[in-house]
């Protein structure tokens, strides 16, 4: 196989090639003073981080070309450690190419698999203590043994049931109710149909929510309401008409798909878009998804002006807002 | 007893000497460093990438631990009163006004936050590129394929650490992500509520869910992976390092340099190396700027939302999926959030049980230790680039907004093209590859039959030009034809000897079928045999 007449055959390991340091000894000096130079940076870096650490306020803000306005305390430090850090690296990489022995060596690799004798001795050895210990002759003990073992981590599991309540038809109601005023979402003022001009778009809450009550980030998340003013005779959708009034309508702002909250909207055209996944809701024909990965179409809710002339709401949302589920139906 | 602390003079040995003795009566340390002190570690650059992995895990543990210190894991509200002037008197979880305090009140807390963010940016990147590395070059054959498992387990848990990690400080956009999960829950057949109800405990977002992740993003993951890397890194050592085909390098050695001092030293300082590009990056480049998102309210988002980089793919998914959903019989079957959220873990999993599939088909039970030049083993390398391409499509997909917005595109047409190029590219991208790599194979062969192209044209005397080739060395033949070329797996005749029909599995018809896939005629180039090289070089036949 390795004989002349192979010219593919393997040479073998190439012999050692002198580095300039190997041969130099002031060329290993001029290697030495190198990598000494880079720990001494190091040190000097170190010095420099503790200096910045209190020198420098911790909101001074100065201008650093290219970067722009930055924090002089982030920078300095981020910038001394970094250098500390990465100039003892340098002088050890450095020490290991220039004076550490590069000489290839092999060693030699020995198979993963046992011998067969050592194979032989262990399933010897497995078959007798499988037999001391009866686990095949006993069968109602390994039996048992098996039952007791697949029923104790229910206990595990059953403690998990406290984790969070049932579902039951949490998901399907919100703060909305009848008669509920329409607060402007960022001047909590109860909106009049006036307000809600043409080409924009109007978010609202309902009447009685605070920012600080402690449910607020979970009912917010269900009955954020955005508002458009249509021409009634844009609005494609029989339902959609009727719901609405003097052509505002007013639509679940979490959209369907997994219940990001809408925030874009195309005056020309009536669509809205989810920023997240780019679902594209028509609202001038009843919230029906006109592109992207939403299931279907927006919950409108029903509004009206009570007797004040206040927008108000005729009831909860008639289906589950945002993102489906197995029991939406 | 003696004997072990003092030399043979009676002299008392050094004291480096008696601390190991020490050591080596109660650990052993003798016999583990026999074994390990003067290991040898082949040099290529590529095995520096799991380094890096190595490297920024390790940092991200220092850091992470640090920023346990200020953080408050808590969803209970507060009003900030801190010295960050734009969100005074806005209301927020402890949660975000603690990461503000770490961000502009603690000093050097700002650049451990982003050291530790960057880190794992980097982490998950060192992963891929270096599970890369392994897959087109072979690395993961007998006798590591467990160990493949285990890095493929990192990478998965890695995504998930990153995951739980960049959604602790409940800003506006990682609140977002986490109406995401939300979502993706309810999206699950039969249970899909419950699960919601139970990990948020009660209806999004609730108040457990942060000091639920916490312990889950500090503890539980890094615990699972830190023994993994350690498992991972037992392994290394015990298989001993693979090495790139050349002279003098066989199965049966590993062609090197030594632990001590030379690995030491290198793999010691690039841990420095890594850790300083970190620091300085952290110190230039600001990432997660929270402050400027702002705190979580379910009712407001920021435009151009994008995970971190390694969730782009499971957002791509999510993003170009149509909105499937099906009603019937009083339930809702959400297939469009649904079949991503499957697909996602199925397409990683396909990569992560490839070596086994690979050793099925060629029915290679040996130990391998010399890697794979990619072109050498054309059909896993197309495949590793279709799986890439996939990758990356989605990748395209999980940012079609910025990619609309950067390039002027419209986000339907990128939608498409992506929900096109899901399928069509990968296929494009195999056949591609496997014409690449054959050409590269025939070029191989050239080279070894007619030596390396010089550029020096010659004029023969009867006016001919001929461009001189020059042999290669001993050195470049061997490597160029050291690797093996095995047959197909055959499933054999319909018959046996004594024309009784043999049963013939689907599973065999599909293994032979496969196999020729690997090693067929049209999947490889037969290297040169001696044979061709003696009769090209013996003069017959020149140039």
């Amino acid at each position: 196989m390795e004989a002349a007449g192979n010219p593919f055959a393997d040479p073998g390991l190439p012999p050692h090639e002198h580095r300039q340091q190997d041969i130099d000894e002031r060329a290993a000096r001029r290697s030495e003073r190198t990598i000494a130079l880079l720990f001494t940076v190091s040190m000097l870096a170190t010095v420099a981080f503790i200096a910045s650490y209190v020198a420098f306020p911790v909101d001074r803000i100065i201008y650093v070309f290219p970067l722009g306005h930055i924090s002089a305390l982030n920078f300095s430090l981020g910038l001394t450690l970094g250098i500390a850090l990465f100039t003892i690296g340098a002088g050890a990489v450095h020490w290991a190419r220039t004076l550490m022995s590069d000489v290839e060596v092999a060693d030699e690799r020995h198979p993963i698999e046992a011998a067969p004798e050592v194979k032989a001795k262990v399933l010897e050895d497995f078959a007798a203590g499988a037999a001391e210990s009866g686990f095949g002759r006993r069968k109602l003990a390994r039996n048992t043994l098996f039952g007791a073992l697949t029923l104790v981590p229910l206990a595990g599991l059953v403690l998990l049931r406290d984790l969070g309540p049932l579902p039951q038809d949490k998901l399907r109601h919100t703060k909305w109710g009848k008669g509920k005023r329409l607060m402007n979402y960022n001047t909590m003022l109860a909106l009049r149909p006036e307000d809600i001009a043409v080409g924009s778009l109007t978010f609202a809450m309902p009447e009685g929510m605070k920012e600080s009550d402690h449910d607020f980030q979970t009912q917010i998340a269900k009955a954020a309401l955005m508002l458009v003013r249509l021409q009634p005779e844009n609005i494609k959708d029989k339902r959609e008409l009727d719901w609405s009034h003097d052509g505002i309508v007013a639509f679940s702002k979490i959209c369907t798909h997994v219940g990001c909250p809408i925030n874009l909207y195309e005056q020309q055209t009536h669509h809205v878009l989810c920023p997240c996944h780019q679902s594209t809701f028509d609202l001038s024909d009843g919230g029906r998804v006109i592109f992207g990965p939403a299931g279907h179409a927006l919950p409108q809710l029903r509004i009206g002006v009570n007797k004040d002339g206040y927008l108000e709401a005729k009831g909860d949302f008639a289906e589950p807002v945002g993102p489906a589920f197995w029991e939406r139906g | 007893m003696s004997t072990a602390t003092e030399t043979q003079r009676g002299r008392k040995a050094p004291a480096g000497e008696r601390v190991a003795d020490w050591a080596d009566g109660r650990l052993g340390v003798y016999s583990l460093a026999k074994a390990n002190m003067r290991k040898i570690f082949p040099d290529h650059w590529s095995f520096m990438l799991g380094e890096v992995a190595l490297y920024s895990f390790i940092i991200i543990i220092l850091t992470g631990v640090y920023l346990t210190l200020f953080f408050h894991p808590s969803m209970e509200e507060v009003v900030y009163h801190g010295p960050y002037v734009p969100m005074q008197g806005v209301r927020m979880s402890e949660a975000f006004a603690s990461t503000l305090d770490i961000s502009f009140e603690v000093r050097g807390g700002l650049l451990i936050r982003q050291i530790h963010h960057w880190a794992a940016l980097i982490f998950l990147a060192a992963m891929l590129v270096h599970m890369m590395r392994v897959f087109f070059t072979g690395a993961f054959r007998k006798p590591r394929e467990i160990n493949w498992l285990f890095g493929f387990l990192l990478f998965f848990l890695g995504m998930l650490t990153g995951f739980t990690g960049y959604s602790l400080p409940d800003d506006l956009l990682s609140g977002t992500g986490l109406r995401f999960i939300e979502g993706v829950f309810l999206s699950i057949p039969v249970v899909g509520t419950y699960i919601s109800m139970f990990v948020f405990g009660g209806e999004f977002p609730g108040m457990d869910l942060i000091p639920r992740l916490y312990p889950v993003h500090v503890l539980l993951l890094p615990g699972i992976m830190l023994g993994l890397l350690v498992a991972h890194l037992i392994l290394v050592f015990y298989h001993k390092h693979t090495q790139y085909p050349g002279p003098g390098k066989t199965e049966k050695n590993v062609v090197g340099m030594p632990l001590l001092p030379v690995y030491m030293a290198k793999a010691g300082g690039f841990f420095f190396l890594v850790f300083g590009v970190i620091a300085i990056l952290s110190a230039v480049a600001t990432i997660n700027p929270i402050w400027a998102i702002g705190p979580y309210r379910p009712d407001q988002v920021s435009t151009g939302a994008q995970p971190d980089w390694y969730m782009g793919f499971a957002e791509g998914l999510v993003r170009v999926m149509p909105g499937w959903e099906i009603n019937a019989w009083g339930h809702t079957l959400v297939l469009g959030v649904f079949i991503p959220i499957v697909l996602f873990p199925l397409v990683l999993f396909a990569i992560g049980v490839y070596p086994f599939i690979e050793s099925w088909i060629t029915g290679d039970k040996r130990e391998h230790h010399i890697l794979d030049r990619p072109r050498n083993a054309p059909t896993r390398t197309a495949f590793g680039v279709a799986w890439l391409t996939a990758y990356l499509v989605m990748l395209v997909g999980g940012g079609n907004d910025l990619w609309a917005t950067s390039f002027h595109l419209s986000i339907n047409s990128i939608t498409w093209f992506v929900r096109i190029g899901f399928f069509a590219g990968p296929v494009l991208a195999f056949i591609v590859t496997k014409r690449i790599c054959l050409g590269l194979q025939r070029r191989d062969k050239d080279k070894v039959l007619h030596g390396r192209e010089t550029g020096i044209i010659k004029r023969l005397p009867h006016g001919e030009f001929i461009e001189v080739h020059q042999p290669l060395s001993q050195e470049d033949l061997h490597k160029l034809t050291q690797h093996e070329q095995p047959e197909p797996y055959e499933v054999g005749p319909a018959e046996d000897e004594n024309g009784v029909r043999r049963k013939i599995k689907g599973s065999q018809k599909l293994r032979a079928k496969l196999s020729k896939g690997y090693y067929g005629e049209d999947n490889v180039i037969p290297k040169p045999t001696a044979e061709e090289y003696k009769e090209i070089t013996s003069g017959h036949g020149h140039h």
